[in-house]
């Protein structure tokens, strides 16, 4: 039933990981400022920004793929600013897919960060002034060791759903192999040609995959917490 | 050096104004029920919190006006209520975060030095769950002193911890007064603690600084509360004398004479305190050589004061270098005519001495 992966599938799956990689490495990057701010802000507006951050949660990914469409594509203002930066527009590449990823895996980076920069900082981090470290020094030295938990949850949540898309790559990316053909959408392929032993093997690699990142999060968590040095 | 503190507070329903010098040695404590404002004191101070200000330590403005200097280039170090210790360090990480921050010309005080002087030679590779609170909070003072700082804050240092580690912190303090001299900023609301470690003393209540001064100046005054407690009384400064061994007694000079106490393992001439109650102390006008009390202070009458219970009253008494309470029925007050000036004999029936050996 299951047979090994053609070259086409192969790339698939490279393509996959590919992006997945990218997305989780820049949108951890990106947005950690965002769930810093989050975590110690004020501001009246918080609600209303972390509202508009978990809306891709609840969000079917058609709308977003729509929106984002409409955005990136030749007439949007996204496609325009690119057309006029002298690139293309971004519809239908691998850039365009980074772009639309990372919209739907935000709340996926947001939340983990800012719950760990939360517990990470208040008296442990006066203490870290007091004892001479700079604002900087203090992020490095005290924030970031005491979120590793909250940084390393968010970046294989963000790299494991970023493998798990289909709506959005879909409406934005079509299906051109080696530029946005995924895995995921290279296994309805498949179905649909009711080629299922094709389907099978690229299923069951996901399965494993997914799996093996959610073990390494639960035993990480757990060796955290017999160390006993969770925030 | 001199630490000039001149700060103002205003929060809705709380005000707080404090305009005062800090000694440059010693232990001064800033005393007031909870609510008075002592926190936040500290926190301004370290830069952890602002509000019109004007802070200088020897030459150097910490802030006022126009300045503002952040807490991590004040040279300032601070012991928090909870140790607060790094839980991602070790305990020798913890020790080593300021230490290594300080400029090496900057450090006077010394790592190794300090380890064994709190006692945590022992625990350096230890992860800092599996400490003691006592340990930890150890840890703490070890690491703000560390930083070799001009001027030390304790913020409650001991009110999270059981009696017999608080005993222990407070040796440890007391020791590390001895050795590194650091001004030191004390808060508590404990009058037990003062008395043990205060050398200098601001009371505030209510936002106000209501008196400042030498501690035993301040546990003497009739103005003030702390001469009415049940437990009044001075800690009186002094040395170890010589040891009596036919009778298992250690002989200290203290202001105004000599007491014995049951023989303690210190070596003659190192300093100790004597604490001293009020309503342990009994007066005669003639020296009693026919008593079984054997201690006995040469004093002269500085004040009466009135006492709460009206059966009896306060004498402020006038040692040779200090002062000391009394406590005594107002019968005898008129039977023995007592008035100021009077030169008196104190006889002393209890005394407990503190001492870090």
């Amino acid at each position: 039933m299951i047979s090994w992966l053609s070259s086409s599938d192969a790339g698939a799956l490279l393509l996959s990981l590919k992006l997945a990689s990218i997305n989780t490495l820049l949108l951890l990057l990106l947005t950690a400022p965002l769930a810093w701010w989050l975590a110690r802000t004020r501001c009246r507006l918080r609600p209303v920004i972390e509202a508009v951050v978990a809306l891709p949660l609840i969000l079917p990914p058609t709308v977003l793929g729509f929106y984002l469409l409409l955005f990136l594509g030749p007439n949007g203002w996204g496609g325009q600013l690119m057309q006029l930066l002298g690139g293309h527009p971004l519809t239908f590449s691998f850039a365009g897919l980074v772009i639309a990823s990372m919209i739907y895996s935000l709340p996926f980076a947001v939340q983990p960060l800012q719950n760990a920069f939360q517990s990470a900082g208040g008296r442990h981090l006066e203490v870290a002034a007091t004892l001479r470290a700079g604002p900087v020094d203090r992020f490095f030295s005290v924030t970031l060791p005491l979120a590793r938990r909250g940084i390393i949850t968010a970046a294989v949540l963000v790299f494991a759903h970023t493998l798990g898309e289909f709506g959005v790559i879909l409406m934005i990316g079509g299906n051109i192999p080696d530029v946005t053909q995924v895995a995921s959408i290279a296994i309805y392929d498949h179905v649909e040609a009711l080629d299922y032993s094709a389907a099978h093997s690229l299923s069951i690699i996901l399965v494993a995959i997914a799996f093996t990142l959610l073990l390494g999060v639960y035993t990480l968590n757990r060796r955290f917490r017999l160390l006993g040095s969770s925030p | 050096m001199s630490i000039e503190l001149k700060l103002q507070i205003e929060r809705p329903e709380f005000k707080l104004s404090i305009d005062t010098v800090i000694p440059k040695r010693g232990i001064t404590a800033l005393f007031g029920p909870s609510g008075a404002g002592k926190t936040s004191v500290l926190r301004c101070i370290a830069g952890l919190e602002r509000h019109p200000a004007r802070i200088q330590v020897s030459a150097n403005v910490w802030q006022d006006d126009k300045h503002f200097l952040p807490p991590h280039l004040r040279s300032v170090a601070y012991v928090f209520q909870e140790p607060s210790l790094l839980p991602h360090l070790s305990v020798q990480g913890n020790l080593e975060y300021g230490f290594k921050r300080v400029p090496k010309q900057q450090r006077h005080i010394q790592f190794d030095n300090t380890v064994e002087l709190l006692g945590l030679s022992a625990l350096l590779h230890r992860n800092t769950e599996q400490l003691s609170g006592g340990q930890r909070q150890r840890v703490a003072i070890a690491r703000a002193l560390l930083t070799s700082p001009q001027l030390l804050l304790m913020d409650e240092p001991l009110a999270s911890l059981d009696d017999d580690s608080k005993a222990s912190i407070l040796n440890y303090i007391d020791e590390v007064q001895q050795q590194l001299n650091i001004p030191t900023l004390y808060v508590t609301h404990s009058t037990s603690e003062i008395v043990r470690l205060a050398d200098h003393l601001i009371m505030l209540d209510a936002g106000q600084v209501i008196a400042e001064g030498e501690i035993n100046e301040l546990l003497t005054r009739g103005d003030l509360p702390l001469a009415h407690h049940a437990d009044a009384g001075v800690m009186l400064k002094g040395t170890v004398a010589a040891h009596d061994d036919q009778f298992h007694l250690t002989v200290l000079d203290v202001p105004g004479g000599q007491l014995a106490v049951s023989k303690k393992n210190i070596a003659i001439g190192a300093p100790v305190r004597a604490r001293l109650l009020a309503r342990d102390i009994s007066l005669a006008l003639i020296k009693p050589e026919q008593s079984s009390i054997q201690n006995i202070l040469n004093a002269r009458i500085h004040a009466l004061i009135d006492d709460a219970d009206p059966a009896q009253v306060l004498i402020k008494l006038k040692l040779d270098g200090g002062y000391c309470l009394a406590r005594i029925t107002r019968r005898a007050l008129s039977k023995l005519a007592l008035n100021v000036g009077m030169e008196v004999f104190a006889q002393v029936k209890s005394v407990a001495v503190v001492s870090n050996q």
